[in-house]
This record gives structure tokens, sequence and C-alpha cells, in this order.
């Protein structure tokens, strides 16, 4: 008996190695394997057979750590620590190829300045299509990453065709609030085109969507720290030119551009390659931020629902709450992606739920001023971009609330949370899609 | 008869729900229930079934809870939820029409060798 218990315990420590099964998961079977020594020597069969039987019937290790780690999304880097050697020599390729696609989005910035008669004079055409420089070859790096076909190869083509003709044959006026909107919102839709080739096609898969978002997030923090590091790296090259004359503004005005738009890929390579590092950071980031954001929204609601500050609110300071919502909904998502989905309600959830009931309440105070105002103001492009863009985000908020309070209150899995937020995605692209496309000819393309 | 693997791995979430839908239980006791039904014949790598029972707690379809016996070691317990038996429905409903397609096709009413009627 005693040696069973011998085995057991090493066997226990060998899969409590192996780190995607956790403490509890290996409880669990340990009590299946408990139970199946039990009745196997019932029937008469020796301990230590009935151990080596049970342990074979389990499973082996490895298989068993791989279906752990695809049901557990939040510890499916760690499929990469499980896997064999011979990957090994596919991720080498894999930098290889991000490499070049990364090099060939900087080429094309460089030839797009060139060709815009940079940095002579301003250029409305390129800040229009900054982003068509760019994301499509991050689309291509995704395509050919999860080896796409032919035919879904040409579909992920088709929006970066349409946005090209589509920005390029309006007649904007010269820096007109309709141009820069479309600057601004070409982005977004871009950024979600490139959801389809990063998901292989498969756009209707809600846990695919949930990658694609968690990715979003991871790939914007190993982008900041890129800009960060890159930003010393310009500095100091700055100053170590200088005593040699050369005009130092010129050469960071040229690679600046071309820096950034191969930090788009390359942070998207590190997000593929390297998710261990930046999956350690998101739960922490959202531990740090998500109290001091819900105490400063909560604060701040208060004060404006007791001095009454929100009806005498600067109608173009519509904007600063857009990206107050926007900082919300980023911090949500993140905590989403940190957590174990599987994990019951704790006391972040309800720090959380206070975030973002604050940041409800105040929106709708401003958004209340807003329309009641909005007859003597009169719609204009900037101001109708705005109010679309808060409604999008407050009834993705609004639900978002709703559905944690169920959660919460133990009604509804968190399950339910993640699929609201998947679900919602397209209206974002659907929102700026509407802004790039039909805004612009609605308002004369002022 | 050995059944085939796509089939087994078709054929185990709503084994597990219907199973679950007749009493809460346990892993182990789970896995013997299908290993008694199928007379041996679905031959499941024991230790997959928890990353199975892991997601459909994710999808809100079974409830967990440990527990402990005052003697002994304590377990963990699932049990089905309103979101699960309309879950279970939703499969046999689907189960049904492809064993009806087949029984139509090979002319036979007694082509269908797990008992739909007790899923």
């Amino acid at each position: 008996m005693e040696e069973l218990e011998s085995k057991i315990a090493e066997w226990r420590s060998f899969v409590r190695h192996d780190s995607t099964v956790d403490g509890l998961d290996v409880e669990e079977l340990e009590d299946h394997l408990r139970s199946q020594i039990a009745d196997l020597t019932a029937v008469g069969l020796a301990t230590d057979e009935a151990f080596l039987v049970a342990v074979k019937r389990l499973g082996r290790l490895d298989e068993l750590s791989r279906a752990f780690a695809h049901e557990h999304g939040g510890r499916l880097w760690r499929q990469l620590v499980t896997s064999d050697r011979g990957e090994q020599r596919e991720t080498d390729s894999r930098w290889l190829e991000a490499l070049v696609f990364a090099v060939a989005a900087a080429l094309t910035v460089q030839v797009a300045l060139l060709a815009a008669g940079f940095p002579g004079k301003e250029s409305w055409w390129l800040l229009r299509n900054a982003s068509l420089l760019v994301l499509p070859f991050l689309a291509g790096y995704f395509a050919r990453q999860r080896r796409l076909c032919l035919r879904r190869s040409l579909l992920t083509a088709v929006p970066f065709v349409i946005a090209a003709v589509v920005i390029n044959i309006y007649p904007y006026v010269e820096g007109g609030s309709t141009e820069l909107l479309v600057a601004a919102h070409l982005p977004v839709v871009l950024w979600l085109v490139v959801a389809y080739p990063y998901m292989g096609g498969g756009v209707r898969s809600h846990e695919r969507r949930m990658d694609f978002i968690r990715f979003t997030g991871e790939w914007f923090i190993y982008y900041v720290l890129i800009a960060l590091g890159g930003g010393v790296l310009l500095a100091l090259t700055a100053l170590i030119l200088e005593p040699t004359g050369a005009d130092v503004e010129r050469i960071v005005e040229w690679v600046l551009p071309s820096g950034a738009a191969g930090a788009v890929i390359v942070a998207a390579w590190l997000v593929e390659s390297k998710q261990r590092v930046v999956e350690n950071m998101a739960p922490v980031l959202t531990m740090l931020f998500t109290p001091l954001f819900a105490v400063m929204l909560a604060g701040a609601a208060v004060v404006y629902a007791v001095t009454g500050l929100g009806g005498a609110f600067d109608r173009e300071l519509l904007g600063v709450f857009d990206a107050l919502l926007v900082v919300v909904l980023g911090l949500v998502l993140y905590g989403m992606s940190a957590r174990d989905p599987s994990a019951s309600s704790s006391w972040m959830d309800r720090i959380q739920l206070v975030a973002v009931a604050s940041a409800l309440v105040l929106d709708v105070v401003v958004l209340g001023a807003m329309i009641a105002r909005v007859g003597d103001l009169g719609f204009t492009p900037n101001r109708t971009a705005a109010l679309g863009l808060n409604l999008v985000l407050l009834v993705n908020l609004a639900g978002t609330a709703w559905l944690s309070i169920r959660f919460i209150t133990g009604h509804r899995t968190f399950h339910r949370l993640e699929r609201w937020q998947t679900t919602y995605m397209p209206a974002f692209a659907l929102w700026a899609a509407t802004v790039v496309v039909i805004l612009p000819p609605l308002f004369a393309f002022a | 008869m050995q059944i085939d693997k796509d089939l087994v791995a078709a054929s185990a979430t709503p084994l597990v729900l219907a199973i679950l839908a007749e009493g809460e239980s346990y892993g182990y006791a789970i896995l013997k229930h299908v290993r008694e039904l199928s007379d041996g014949e679905m031959e499941w790598t024991d230790g997959m079934l928890y990353p199975l029972l892991h997601r459909l707690h994710r999808l809100g379809y079974v409830t967990t809870e440990w527990r402990a016996p005052p003697e002994g070691r304590r377990r963990r317990y699932y049990a089905i939820t309103d979101e699960g038996y309309a879950a279970l429905a939703e499969h046999k409903r689907q189960w049904v029409t492809v064993t009806r397609a087949l029984g139509d096709i090979w002319g036979g009413a007694d082509l269908l060798p797990f008992g739909m009627g007790r899923v």
C-alpha cells in the first residue's frame, strides 16, 4: 500500500510539472486514478499492475496536456512549451517570413513618402492612405501563416481594394474634417479586415474571435514597447550624430514612418511566437489599472451628478468621452482575456463593474445634454462621427454591465460575457466603415 | 467491433450530458457508465473526459462543485444546467436526423445501435 502511495505521489509531481494541468485538475485526475486502481484491485489485480493499467488508461501525458491547453485558452501558450522539438525549425522560418513582410511594409512607406514629395509639403493623401500602406502586409503575413487557400486569400484582398478605390476617388475638400475622419476610421476597418486571415477564414467561430481580441490587446502592448525602445534608439542616434553635422531631423523624419510600419508586423510576429511573455503582462496591467480607473470614474461620476456639470459641457468634448469609453472597453477586454473563464466571480469583476457603470453614468449625462441641444447645434461630420461612436460604445458597455451583474449574482456564466463581446465585434467594423464610406458624401466631402 | 475515433469524439458531448441528465455525477463514474452503455466498445482515453467536462462548464452546460465526504478524498461533482438540457435536446435532434437518414438508406429501423431512445 505504501508503495502505491509513493507511486501516486511520483505520478502527481510528474503531471504537475507539466504546467498545462494545474493543481485542482491534478487532484481531479488523481481521484480518477485512485478510483480506477480500487476497481482493478477489487477484481484481483495486484496494486502495481492496477497502477500501470490505470495510468495507461488515463492516456499519454503529452496528448492529455494538449487537450487541457486547448480547452483552457488562457494556458494555451504552454502548448509552445509542451510541443516537440520538431517545431523549432518551423519557428525559425516564421521569423524570416515576418521579416520579409515587415521590410516590404517599410519599403512601401518609403516609396509613398517619395511619391508624396515628403517632407516638403503637407500630404493629405498620405495621411488618408497610411493604414492602406501597412495593414495589407499584416493581412498577407497572416494569410501565409494560416496557409489560406487561393480563394480565401483573394477574399482577404477584396476589402483592401474596395477601400483603396473608395477613399481615392472621393473628391475631399483639402484638409476638410471628412478627410480627417476617414484617416482615423480606416485603420479600424482594416484592422478588423485583418481578423479574417488571422482567424484562417473562420470568422463565425466565437473562440477564434476571442483569440483575435486577445491578439489585438497583446499586439498593442508589444507595439508600445517597441515604440518606446525605438524612441530611445532614435534619440540616442540623434545625440551621437549631432557633432558630425548631419541633418538629424531629416533622418528621423525618414526613418520613423518606416520603423513604425515595420513594427506593426514585428509586433504581430512577437505575439504569435512569444506569447508567453505578454500573457504574463496583461493580467498585471489589468490588476494595476482597473482599480485606479474605477476610483477615477466613480469619483467623476459622483461630482458630475452632484454639481450638474454635464449640462454645461462643451459639445466638442464628446470626443473626450469617446476616448474614455474606448479605454474602459479596453480594460474590460484585457480583464476578460487575462482571467480564467471557468473561475467564479472575484473582487476584480466587481471593481470592473464599478468602472464600467461609472463610465456609463458619466456618458449618459453628457450624451443627454448633447441630444437635448442637438437641434440648435446641427450635425457636422465630426459631431455625427463622435455621436455614432459614442452610441456604439454605450450599447456595448451597457450590455457588458448587465451581463457582469448577472455573472456576479450567479445567474450567467462568464462565457456569456465573452460571447457578447465576440458577437458585438462586427458592429465596430460596420460603424467605422459607415464613417469611411457613407459619411463623406452625406456632408459633401467638407 | 471498435467504434471509429471521430464518431466517439462527436458523440462524447451528448453522451456526457445525457448521463448527467440522469443525475449529478463525477468523472470516474461517468466514464464507467459510458463503458457499461456501450459494452466496452466505445474506448475513451480516460483523461480526455476532463477537458471535455471543463469545456461544458465553461459553456454553462454544467455546474461543478468539490465535495468532501466525511471520510475519504474530496471529489468534483458535475450537474447539468437548463442550458445543458437545451444543448442536449439540440444534440438529440441532430443525432436522430442522422440516424434516421442512415436507417432510411440502409432500410431497417434496427440500425440504431446505441439506443437513441435513451439519449
